[in-house]
């Protein structure tokens, strides 16, 4: 017998979410995710003189809103007639990576670990260091990384003014110049961060870390980590004990729209991933169905640089979410650092992931992308020139079509503009999770959350099933960008 | 003297961005955690800190609202979603039927003190913007409008209107202060400026300590962002108009928009997602600024910049369309 289950408010996620889980003998059979929150961002920049989008589009999101930015400002700098100095190039970098490595941290700390302090695990032999480590507010960890974060966030007090909703990224570069006094000082707060990435969160250097190259490395390393420090491993000893690996399994393709613009090219490259090998991102054949989504048509469907689909709340149909559901070249597409990491190469996500993504996978992506990108900042940061300039402000082309494509914490994010005489005519965004968590498309297809969903166990007599949260932050949601 | 029972605090979140409680977790000297310590505030329930999901948060949050569970203080991040065609449903509560909007109004009612978290919940904020086909309203204010969700009138339990923490997003000293003041059970009408803000930081101007001022008094301007001069004769800075204390009390360790090299949009004001032009533009008629400082003679602003202006130092015309302060000039730096 079929036993339907309605999870919301579902929380530790940023923004609003509802899943229902369709189940029978213990597991879940399907999934419908639901975004039941819209805003209406995409029509309310139409008729804006185009450099405002840099004032509205970061406040679609909250956490990711650096990510935002650069989008808006990747778009406009599309439009033609600007070059950004390297100085400011690399200045738009750390403020980029500082907010990135913040969400994995955060999400690590604050939303996901949580958890496993549930009362559901209370009588698993690893549960008491576990529970007491990463108890919601009351455990210590909570202690240990707010602290950490917020002196981590003083980066961009000095590189952008504030955070979040910064102005200082501009399609020629930042707004902000930084002195050599200051350079000495952001260094001095990079290393304070390593510090506790490699006392607190890894127990190892982060270049230890970076270059674990197999399965096989990474279990012995967790071995040698279990008597020590290491929230990291602690993860990783529970991951195995519950079988992380083979929850939230999901055969998508993977993409990477390249994150961290470099002189070379992007620092982490661009490009698709499916089935243990490379595949076609053919971005022209990106289109956003609506099919079970609350919008009607009123674009072309050729693609977001022309389509507009416009809310019509009807609960009749087959709607269930105000998330469109994206698709490349019809199919749907799973993003965020595992699949960074594995359009990267990086051996270790390839080898934890061949066998599909999965809970466990995700989460070392994101603690790897910690090792692996503190140590470019330190790079990028010497490469500053405290002489140069950091922008350059030559006129923009004040009408035109572009696309300004990025990578956010959690995946690849798109802003699509149309430009006329200096005014916005045209927005589309298509973020992250709209991506992750899209409903089902016309052909039926469900979106990759509501795929790692089917065949996750219930418990008997779970209400909210655990391991269903396990699978839903894995993803780590921003519900406020999927649906702005 | 025996401690008092720990007040108690319900956060709900709906037409926003999440970004008031991610600047709030960046809270330092001392943390988050530590500030509700210290002001003696327990969390009953927060979207992105507790535990609870699903039915465990809906049945805390119905408790409260059906008057089972007390509450003390509640705090709203984001605008009331009032659409489509005042049905709320652009906003509904997962896991229910309800609208957002329906149960942040019963709960508002239920509580001692309630709290508009940014300029949405305060006032609409940006996602009121662009004509506003979503219907985004404040607690108790649309925009400049006094109403909003609760109406003109409405008190809570301790006697006092909402109190709009506004801003895009709040600098986290902001709100935690005031948990502490009315933790201590110290804050009270004589707090709150005309629309409510906390004086705790609207009983400033963002010009003040602004590191500009010099530039500001000689009328040496800015022409481009990323200049070192004053950016309210070309670059639409509000910070004379704009009430916060961001140039005083620094963000995120050391910042402010200002010192970013970027213009106050005054985020705190209602309506400010709407200024009739762009927000780097500085709106003029027959040159002059028409955003002057609100109580000051226009007349006076004028001869008096024209006189600064004449009596410029070279280092600050020179310094206003640099990116860099040469500081004392040009050959005092050691070679």
């Amino acid at each position: 017998m079929t036993k339907r289950i309605v999870m919301g408010p579902f929380n530790r996620v940023e923004g609003d979410l509802e899943v229902r889980l369709d189940s029978s003998e213990g597991q879940v059979i399907s999934a419908e995710v639901t975004s039941p929150l819209y805003r209406g961002f995409e029509k309310m920049l139409v008729g804006k003189p185009m450099m405002d989008a840099l004032v509205y589009s970061p406040r679609i999101c909250g956490i990711c809103s650096v990510s935002q930015s650069v989008a808006a400002a990747y778009a406009l700098a599309g439009l033609g007639g600007r070059s950004v100095p390297p100085a400011g190039r690399h200045a738009v970098n750390l403020v980029h990576a500082v907010e990135n490595l913040a969400d994995h941290f955060t999400h690590f700390y604050l939303f996901f670990m949580p958890d496993f302090a549930r009362d559901t695990y209370a009588d698993e032999p690893w549960y008491q260091p576990v529970a007491e480590r990463f108890a919601a507010v009351k455990g210590t960890a909570a202690k240990d990384a707010l602290p950490a974060r917020a002196a981590w966030m003083e980066m961009l007090g000095i590189l952008a003014g504030k955070w979040p909703h910064t102005l200082s990224i501009q399609p020629g570069g930042s707004t902000r110049a930084i002195s050599r006094s200051e350079k000495v000082r952001l260094g001095a707060i990079i290393a304070q961060f390593r510090l506790y990435l490699e006392r607190t969160l890894f127990g190892d250097t982060l270049e230890n870390v970076a270059g674990l190259f197999s399965a096989d490395a990474l279990w012995q390393w967790a071995d040698q980590r279990a008597s020590a420090t290491s929230d990291f491993a602690m993860f990783l000893q529970v991951s195995r004990k519950l079988g992380l690996s083979k929850l939230g399994v999901s055969h998508n393709l993977h993409m990477s729209f390249g994150a961290y613009c470099l002189q070379e090219g992007h620092f982490l490259k661009r490009g698709a991933w499916q089935n243990g090998g490379p595949a076609v991102l053919a971005l022209d054949r990106i289109r956003e169905d609506i099919s079970h989504a609350w919008y009607r048509s009123a674009g072309d469907a050729s693609g977001p640089l022309n389509d507009f689909p416009v809310p019509d709340y009807d609960t009749s149909g087959d709607a269930y979410s105000w998330c469109k559901a994206p698709r490349l070249d019809g199919a749907p597409v799973e993003v965020g650092a595992l699949s960074r990491l594995l359009v990267d190469g990086h051996p270790l996500l390839r080898e934890l992931a061949a066998n599909g993504a999965n809970v466990e996978a995700r989460i070392v992506a994101r603690m790897l992308e910690l090792a692996l990108i503190v140590p470019q900042m330190e790079q990028w940061l010497a490469a500053i020139d405290t002489e140069e300039r950091f922008i350059d402000h030559s006129p923009l082309a004040e009408d035109g079509e572009a696309a300004g494509l990025t990578e956010a914490a959690r995946g690849s994010l798109g802003h699509w503009l149309r430009t006329r005489n200096g005014e916005i005519e045209h927005y589309q965004i298509i973020a992250p999770t709209t991506w992750n968590f899209s409903p089902r498309d016309a052909q039926g297809n469900p979106g990759p959350l509501e795929q790692a969903l089917a065949g996750t166990p219930i418990r008997e007599g779970e209400v909210e099933p655990v391991a269903v949260q396990h699978v839903v932050r894995s993803f780590d949601p921003c519900m406020v960008c999927t649906v702005h | 003297m025996a401690k008092s029972p720990p007040l108690r605090l319900l956060w709900l979140q709906s037409g926003g961005c999440g970004g008031c409680t991610m600047s709030l977790i960046g809270a330092q000297g001392p943390d988050l955690v530590r500030s509700l310590e210290i002001a003696g505030v327990e969390i009953a329930w927060h979207p992105s800190l507790s535990e609870e999901t699903g039915s465990e948060a809906a049945s805390i949050i119905n408790a409260i609202a059906e008057g089972r569970e007390e509450i003390d203080i509640v705090c709203l991040e984001g605008s009331v979603m009032t659409g489509p065609n005042g049905t709320g449903m652009f906003h509904r509560m997962a896991g229910s039927d309800q609208s957002m909007m329906s149960v942040i109004e019963k709960v508002a009612r239920r509580a001692r003190y309630v709290v508009a978290v940014g300029s949405c919940a305060a006032f609409g904020g940006i996602t009121a913007a662009g004509g506003n086909e979503v219907g985004a309203i404040g607690l108790a204010y649309d925009g400049k409008q006094a109403g909003g969700l609760l109406g003109e009138d409405f008190r809570s339990g301790s006697g006092l209107p909402v109190i709009n923490i506004s801003g895009c997003p709040i600098h986290p000293d902001w709100f935690t202060e005031t948990i502490m003041q009315i933790g201590a059970g110290a804050f009270d009408e004589r707090d709150m400026d005309d629309l409510q803000r906390p004086l705790n930081f609207a009983g400033h101007l963002v010009h003040h300590g602004c590191s500009r001022n010099e530039f500001y008094e000689f009328k040496a301007s800015a022409q481009k962002l990323c200049d070192m001069g004053c950016m309210m004769e070309n670059l639409g800075c509000k910070g004379t108009q704009a009430r916060a204390d961001c140039n005083i009390r620094a963000w995120n360790g050391s910042g402010s928009c200002l010192d970013g090299n970027y213009p106050c949009i005054n985020c705190t004001a209602p309506e400010f997602e709407e200024p009739g032009h762009g927000f780097t533009k500085t709106p003029k008629i027959s040159g002059i600024p028409i955003g002057l400082p609100t109580d000051m003679p226009k007349a006076w602003f004028v001869a008096l910049a024209s006189l600064s202006k004449a009596a410029t130092p070279e280092r600050l015309n020179r310094d206003a369309t640099s990116d860099r302060l040469s500081a004392l000039g040009e050959g005092k730096r050691r070679k």
